[in-house]
């Protein structure tokens, strides 16, 4: 008797099938139009047969040439798949932000963690020269930065969702003014640094990829695991501790999750900025305020969004190629305001 | 019975509770009263590990463990506006979760219960947002309840509603106290109302328990002066005392 009455009372919390599906078949559809959009053109059926001829047991012939073969494995589709999980983590990160600072316009970007994460890059390109360097240097720029956006804002009063913000522009503004001094001082560095702080997919092989999936896959597992716990938060800390919750336990362990998913994409893809903000307030909107819903669909929406978003910025100024993270900024900014419009005062 | 045992709280070195020593018996109302900044939310927010405190808060003689063993209700609770009735009310299953673990199906069969049980059956579906304040204040209850904690400590909460809803929500909160033996403990400033639903009232001033008994024994007109400034008049009633305000000029 439970099962069907308790849905009725308690099932905004789920991510239904319809929601679930719907998600599955963007990433798909962004997928293949990743793979099938540019310079040269590839048919979407010969596409599916060359990935489904790597199956097991599956023997399809494609109709590729040896080069359009090589075009779609070497070149298309580590950068679509490298697309899809620097838009999970941002979009999954901006949500986890939101969540454990109650604050709707927290995104990896505005809180400074991706300036932080880009000091750190830029600090370990000059002086290391070496790409290794490049993650984990991120990762302890991006861990200063939100900590300090987060001390600042609070120490500014009451914590409300523009001081926190307010805080991460002046982290942001330190952490890319430090920056700045180390690309002047070393100038060698400073186009190839250049171009990835506008962000971009670009270069992109699957050694890349690698590089970023191990980052990924712990810090979506944990943010998925523990959504539940977001939704606890959301009530208040007080009544959250109440609730027997560790919250500055809970608190720490999302903020260092989502600061290695942003520290981990930054890394890789540069500084792609509002897809935290975009991706799960839409979810918001359209599916209800539970981080059980919106912490799995960012993830799916969020790897679809970027998709689309890298061939908008393949194809715009084509043959050249404008950074993704002009493009997302494009939808991003005019988002954003809609969002502070919206806003009922502080949170 | 839970007790606080030379519960002690500074913020700032400066000392704002006690050393307070209260033993409330299993399935008794009391009801904690005293001016502003007397240390009534305090002594609550100690029970649930709120504030730092020396002392020890325990049940039964053992060490109380908050969402379990205690609900608490703050003053003006934190509603996200989007979130329906039965979703919060189901948060109040949290002590009995795991970090990782989502509700069972005798998680959901306990948050029906509380929400039957406060009337709120037809808002379940309902945003937050949307509730009056009566209405928000049984889902707040209905929160605590769902904890299925032996003893329920409720922060003014009947501040921000009118007469008739805050009769209505104590009324809801005796009858529950009888049927379910939960121990009551509220901090109040109506003192009539205080005085009507307590089995018995403490209060307190400027940190320290100045009176501990029967209502009738508490609200007399000489220890509220005492404490609340000339004010004050305490008229009988059939059903007890009666606390009203007096203007200066007339008193």
């Amino acid at each position: 008797m439970s099962g069907p009455a308790a849905r009725t009372e308690a099932r905004s919390t789920r991510v239904g099938w319809g929601a679930l599906s719907f998600g599955l078949a963007a990433v798909l559809g962004a997928a293949l139009l990743g793979a099938v959009v540019g310079p040269a053109g590839l048919e979407p059926i010969s596409v599916i047969a060359a990935i489904l001829d790597l199956l097991p047991g599956v023997s399809i012939d494609s109709g590729l040439t040896d080069v359009e073969t090589n075009i779609l494995f070497e070149i298309r589709l580590p950068r679509v798949v490298l697309g899809a999980i620097v838009g999970a983590t941002l979009a999954v990160a901006g949500a986890a932000y939101q969540g454990v600072f109650r604050n709707p316009l927290a995104d990896p970007y505005l809180l400074g963690v991706a300036a932080g994460a880009g000091l750190g890059a830029t600090a370990a390109f000059a002086v290391s020269g070496d790409t290794n360097w490049l993650a984990p240097f991120a990762f302890i720029g991006g861990l200063a930065a939100v900590v300090a956006t987060y001390a600042l804002g609070r120490s500014v009063g009451r914590r409300s969702a523009t001081s926190l913000i307010l805080a991460g522009v002046a982290v942001s503004a330190f952490a890319t003014a430090v920056q700045t001094y180390l690309l002047q001082q070393n100038v060698e560095t400073l186009r190839e640094v250049y171009a990835w702080i506008l962000g971009r997919l670009t270069t992109v092989g699957w050694g890349q990829v690698g590089q970023l999936v191990p980052y990924a896959l712990v810090a979506m597992g944990v943010l998925f695991v523990g959504r539940r716990m977001l939704d606890v938060l959301s009530i208040g800390d007080d009544e959250a501790k109440a609730l027997g919750m560790s919250v500055a336990r809970v608190r720490g362990v999302v903020v260092l999750s989502a600061t290695l998913a942003t520290a981990a994409a930054v890394s890789v893809s540069g500084l792609i900025g509002f897809v935290g903000i975009i991706v799960p307030h839409t979810i918001r909107i359209i599916f209800g305020w539970s981080y059980r819903v919106i912490i799995p669909l960012s993830i799916l929406f969020g790897a679809a969004f970027l998709m689309v978003a890298d061939v908008a910025a393949r194809t715009i100024i084509s043959p050249a190629e404008l950074p993704i993270g002009v493009v997302t900024a494009f939808f991003g900014a005019p988002f954003f305001l809609l969002v502070l419009r919206t806003m009922r005062g502080p949170t | 019975m839970i007790s606080w045992n030379g519960v002690e709280v500074s913020f700032a070195a400066e000392r704002v509770l006690g050393p307070v020593d209260i033993r409330v018996a299993d399935g008794e109302w009391l009801g904690l009263i005293g001016p502003n900044g007397a240390g009534k939310s305090t002594l609550l927010k100690s029970a649930v590990g709120l504030v730092e405190h020396a002392g020890s808060v325990s049940l039964g003689g053992r060490e109380r463990r908050p969402g379990l063993d205690i609900a608490w209700m703050p003053q003006r609770p934190h509603l996200p506006d989007e979130m329906g009735v039965g979703d919060y009310v189901l948060l109040g299953r949290t002590p009995h979760l795991g970090y990782l673990a989502a509700e069972s199906s005798h998680d959901v069969a306990t948050m029906r219960d509380a929400i039957a049980k406060l009337d709120l059956r037809h808002l379940a579906r309902r945003p937050l947002g949307t509730l009056s304040g009566g209405e928000a204040q049984r889902a707040v209850l209905a929160r605590a309840l769902a904890q299925e904690a032996p003893v329920l400590l409720l922060d003014e909460p009947t501040a921000s509603l009118d007469v008739g809803h805050a009769v209505e929500v104590l009324d809801v909160l005796d009858d529950l106290r009888r049927k379910e033996g939960l121990t009551v403990v509220t901090a109040a400033h109506d003192l009539t109302l205080a005085g009507r639903y307590s089995d018995r009232l403490v209060l307190l001033s400027r940190g320290r328990v100045v009176a501990d008994g029967p209502p009738a024994e508490v609200l007399t007109e000489t220890t509220l002066r005492a404490h609340y400034g000339a004010g004050i008049r305490v008229l009988d009633d059939v059903e007890g005392p009666v606390v009203v305000p007096v203007r200066s000029s007339d008193g």
